[in-house]
């Protein structure tokens, strides 16, 4: 992550289809199991991209270069998915999105995790998904949801414990 | 598999388009779509920023647009914000509401093209009248190349834009054919224009009014025409007390 850092630092036009490349996925699985919803994830996915874009374009080299680039990009999705996503009747649409309906890429246990995570209050779902769906630090989480690292791991614990017990009732 | 593990195999492709998507909410690449106008079909490009370009809508238009503006183009549909608009602006000739993307000039030449499209469909002035216009009248060469480099030919109507001499002259999409045909669409009589400028007419005046037009200035053309004459130059008309017109604003 650091280097793609320097390399946004110096050339960010050139750079950032690398980022979403890379970062993109992750983003969207995560926002998927937050969601629960494909289109939701998509769009969130896209306009996450568009702010970090307009964002970092609106930085010097130095402050491009200190960012913790997954944590930061977090916060962005995290606070798009809060807010209502405005704007987008000014932007071009790709037309592939819009033409064939292309099918929900969903995996085949997605919507069985779904319900599970569904029992979950919104804290420890987000901080159970960044975790262990996206595969983030504590500390990172603990900067993108700004909730101290203490509570991010009882969140996750109990979150954790909640899917355990939703999965054994299950059976 | 632990509960953790199994939610770490939750994690797919990014789905097709995205990228795409960000690119153009970025701005990093331009949109594309497919219009009707009077010289057949044509490429219009766009930006969050509005308009970026017309070009005809042959084979070589996307390596054109790459080699010109160094961005990518993605076929997309316009911001439905102002998408309306663009069929509108194209047969209209003019951006009206529609928000266009200049960035690609220069802003003299950015002032000379915003200038360009308040022209009246219908109507052609000459090169000199824009630099005056835009109050570089020494910089009538820089006007001419501001309109050849017009990115957004159609809507900022550089086709209404002719030679000093009031021939018609070249036109950057697809040529002086275009061009004669898009005036005749517009009703300013091209075979008209070129026979005056044959007979070196450059203006005409109202002999009721004594005021003197370009001659596809609609005063003119509302005047009767057993009172409408004939000048060579501005001098001419002036020297025989008629004075310039306010609408079309005469200058050389």
């Amino acid at each position: 992550m650091k280097e793609i850092g320097h390399a946004l630092a110096s050339d960010l036009d050139g750079e950032f289809p690398r980022v979403v490349e890379e970062m993109g996925r992750r983003i969207y699985w995560g926002l998927r199991r937050l969601s629960g919803n494909h289109q939701e994830a998509e769009d969130l996915t896209q306009e996450t991209f568009i702010r970090a874009y307009q964002a970092l374009a609106s930085y010097d080299r130095d402050r491009i270069r200190g960012i913790n680039l997954q944590p930061w990009v977090w916060t962005i999705a995290l606070n798009l998915g809060r807010n209502h996503l405005r704007d987008r009747s000014r932007r071009p649409t790709y037309v592939e999105m819009i033409e064939t309906g292309k099918p929900d890429p969903e995996l085949p246990d997605g919507h069985v995790w779904d319900r599970r995570l569904s029992h979950l209050n919104g804290h420890q779902k987000t901080a159970v998904v960044l975790r262990h769906v996206v595969g983030m630090g504590i500390s990172d989480i603990s900067e993108s949801t700004g909730r101290p690292e203490g509570t991010v791991k009882a969140d996750i614990h109990r979150g954790l414990a909640r899917l355990k017990q939703t999965i054994e009732e299950e059976q | 598999m632990s509960i953790e593990s199994q939610l770490g195999t939750l994690v797919g492709s990014l789905p097709d388009g995205v990228s795409e998507g960000v690119a153009l909410g970025a701005g990093l690449a331009d949109g594309y779509d497919l219009y009707e106008s009077a010289i057949g079909n044509v490429a219009v490009t766009f930006n969050p920023g509005g308009v970026s370009s017309v070009d005809i809508a042959d084979q070589a238009f996307e390596d054109r647009f790459v080699d010109r503006f160094g961005r990518k183009l993605i076929r997309a549909e316009a911001p439905s914000a102002w998408s309306r608009h663009i069929p509108a602006a194209i047969e209209a000739g003019t951006p009206g509401k529609l928000p266009i993307d200049l960035r690609s000039v220069t802003s003299f030449q950015a002032e000379v093209l915003t200038r360009t499209a308040m022209i009246p469909k219908g109507e052609v002035r000459p090169y000199a009248w824009l630099a005056h216009e835009v109050n570089r009248p020494g910089a009538v060469r820089a006007a001419g190349s501001a309109v050849a480099r017009n990115p957004i030919p159609l809507i900022i109507p550089c086709h209404r834009v002719v030679r000093a001499d009031g021939h018609i002259g070249n036109y950057s999409l697809g040529g002086t054919g275009n061009k004669h045909d898009l005036l005749e669409h517009e009703g300013a009589r091209p075979d008209w224009l070129e026979d005056l400028a044959s007979k070196h007419v450059r203006l005409q005046g109202n002999t009721s009014t004594k005021i003197f037009c370009h001659p596809t200035c609609h005063a003119i053309r509302r005047s009767k025409v057993e009172n409408v004459v004939d000048f060579r130059s501005l001098d001419q008309a002036k020297n025989l007390g008629f004075r310039a017109c306010e609408l079309c604003r005469p200058c050389c």
